[in-house]
């Protein structure tokens, strides 16, 4: 009965309820975001890390937990729940897990709510950090970026497990008895991994959360919780993952203005594009499709080595081809260039182009650019084409030198500049030419 | 009162033991520790705030959060390092235990020293297998990653039972609770040990070793 608490200790329940469900939150959706999460200890405590515990607040994630709260707190038959789902680049989704916090009816009057409740929920967001770590749904996530994103979907009300197919399991993270009620924190889990379909002809998302909006207790948004730098053109072939949860902010935050309640999270919902990067929402699905797609105008014999994969992904020459003539063509010095090769030739290759130019012994496919002569010169549009196609990397996009550079280029600034300056006169003689 | 005892056994490839120890043990000690105590005036006191971190491992594909203290993965590590090398040169059969013991300080009056009384005890059975070839790894690589997964889980079953915990102590008691040498976290009093298993399967016991700083034995 609510008449055995001091108001007090009522006050502070709820406090405590509602913070341990935005935490909860938190935890689970920062879980799936694909990136390793640290925060740091702090000996001298700040006041404002809920239950001991340094668990960064992502606003916008915050911001739906509140919604689908709306002012209410997890009750007997009201379980706040976290549906994570993946969603492929061809528009298939599936739903991976559903985490439920709940609150049952067993009370237990005895115990000290600002003392012992309090150290338990502090317990029990450790024991979800671990667990969440352990459920098939953890390393999808860790993997996701070209094929497929996660996304996660906060709602309220009744549990809804319908969408975990057969067999699904289901992990107790923990509870902890309050005068109120008992907390209680699960999570079922999809074991049944064969795709289905959910794709609705006409939109992409509509068909995902048809059934739910007829629900009136349920919010349905849904937010991709990959970092936008995962989907899409990546450098070097490599996905990069921001360090630190700031990009996840960012991204999240860019996707919030487009999404209206109600509205079930269109291609935006999936979209990398927020932060003034020029990929479009659909380019995933455009560089996959460019696969099959993109062959040169007017070109007689098809190449392989010509797919858009060399166009998007740097590094898909390295893919395993049919010809390895073809493979090693770009790299190396054609055939029918003479012996001397060009300036540009050599310093692209990072094979020195002395060794080239005696493999005799690859078959060598001429590729035919589309509008080009056969000229015979020792440049042709092909030969160039091919040269020019894979470049290496920039070294200063790499990414794990790009810090330490940057501590060397500001070292290096001021010899720089001392040089600039006393060449200053020919920097003057070349910007007067050029006009 | 009495002891909790929890077994956990596991069995991995020799490259593995290192990950799969710190990986159970951290996902323990996260439990059992909180922040530091800075005790004010009146007896009251405050905690500060524990971080945390992912960790994955390099030969098991498995993950797993530990509180981010270096100073703590420093003794942990060591701890299961003499571990690993103890398992490794009792021969090939390699099976050993690890334990940490979560323990009180009841301080005696001289000339006796402080009896150590362990409220909750760890351990963690293993058992060393080799592999033939590279697809067996490959398969022990994930079957391992499964087994921790279920651990853990069995870890998190236990502390969620929310059994006895000793409790709160004044500035004076704390550190016959908790472990105050750390800059950073105070997990509780604890100690690991190990033991190897010889061939016949008897303890030995010579084996045994204090590897934390622990009572100060008069």
């Amino acid at each position: 009965m609510d008449s055995d608490l001091s108001p007090q200790d009522k006050k502070d329940l709820d406090k405590f309820i509602k913070f341990f469900a935005l935490k909860t939150v938190q935890v689970i959706v920062q879980a799936r975001l694909g990136e390793k999460i640290c925060t740091r200890s702090s000996s001298s405590p700040t006041g404002s890390d809920w239950f001991n515990l340094a668990i960064k607040d992502i606003p916008e994630v915050t911001h739906e937990a509140k919604k689908a709260l709306a002012g209410q707190l997890p009750g007997i038959g009201r379980s706040m729940c976290v549906e994570i789902s993946l969603k492929t680049s061809e528009g298939d989704s599936m739903e991976l897990e559903t985490w439920c916090l709940e609150m049952n009816e067993k009370c237990d009057k005895d115990i000290k709510v600002s003392y012992t409740v309090y150290n338990r929920l502090s317990v029990l967001l450790k024991s979800l950090l671990a667990i969440t770590r352990v459920t098939p749904a953890y390393k999808l996530s860790r993997k996701q970026g070209h094929d497929y994103v996660i996304l996660y979907r906060i709602y309220f009300g009744e549990v809804q497990l319908n969408g975990l197919g057969e067999g699904f399991q289901t992990v107790r993270v923990g509870v902890v008895g309050t005068p109120v009620g008992t907390v209680t924190l699960s999570c079922a889990y999809r074991t049944n991994l064969a795709f289905m379909s959910n794709r609705a002809p006409d939109e992409d998302d509509g068909g995902l959360f048809a059934g739910v909006q007829d629900s009136q207790e349920v919010c349905t948004t849904s937010f991709s919780t990959s970092p936008p730098s995962q989907v899409g053109r990546t450098e070097g072939g490599v996905v990069l993952v921001p360090a630190h949860p700031h990009a996840a902010d960012a991204h999240l935050t860019a996707e919030h203005p487009p999404n209206t309640p109600g509205s079930s999270g269109d291609d935006d919902g999936m979209s990398q594009s927020g932060e003034g990067r020029s990929v479009s929402p659909s380019d995933p699905v455009e560089s996959l499709n460019a696969f099959t797609r993109k062959i040169g105008a007017f070109v007689n014999k098809p190449t392989t080595q010509m797919t858009a994969a060399n166009l998007d992904l740097p590094f898909a020459a390295f893919a395993p081809r049919g010809l390895d003539s073809e493979e090693n063509d770009p790299m190396v010095q054609p055939p029918d260039s003479p012996a001397c090769p060009s300036p540009l030739q050599a310093s692209l290759h990072s094979q020195g182009s002395e060794s080239s130019g005696q493999q005799d012994d690859f078959v060598m496919v001429d590729f035919r650019p589309a509008f080009s002569k056969d000229d015979l010169l020792p440049m042709d549009l092909g030969t160039f084409y091919r040269e020019f196609q894979n470049p290496p990397q920039l070294a200063s996009l790499s990414l794990h030198i790009s810090s330490q550079s940057m501590a060397d280029d500001l070292d290096s600034l001021p010899e720089k500049l001392a040089l600039y300056e006393k060449n200053i006169d020919e920097f003057d003689a070349f910007v007067d030419m050029l006009q | 009162m009495n002891c909790r005892s929890e077994v956990l056994e596991v069995t991995v490839e020799a490259r593995q033991v290192e990950e799969a120890m710190l990986a159970l043990l951290h996902t323990i000690l996260l439990h059992r520790s909180t922040g530091k105590f800075h005790y004010k005036k009146e007896g009251t006191y405050s905690i500060g705030t524990v971080g945390t971190m992912d960790i994955d491992c390099d030969f098991i594909d498995f993950s797993f959060v530990r509180v981010s203290s270096e100073e703590l993965d420093r003794v942990i590590r060591r701890a299961v390092s003499e571990f690993k090398d103890a398992l490794g040169n009792s021969g090939s059969d390699g099976m050993g235990q690890i334990s940490l013991e979560f323990y009180q300080k009841k301080k005696s009056r001289w000339p006796f020293s402080d009896e150590c009384i362990p409220w909750e005890v760890w351990s963690i059975k293993v058992n060393v297998v080799n592999l033939a070839n590279e697809q067996e790894r490959q398969i022990c690589r994930e079957k391992v990653g499964e087994k921790l997964g279920e651990k853990v889980i069995n870890v998190v079953e236990v502390i969620n039972r929310h059994e006895y915990l000793p409790k709160m102590p004044t500035q004076s008691e704390v550190d016959n609770v908790f472990d105050t040498s750390l800059k950073d976290v105070q997990p509780y009093l604890y100690k690991i040990t190990y033991q190897i298993t010889d061939s016949l399967g008897t303890s030995v016991s010579t084996t045994m070793r204090r590897l934390i700083k622990d009572t100060l034995a008069l």
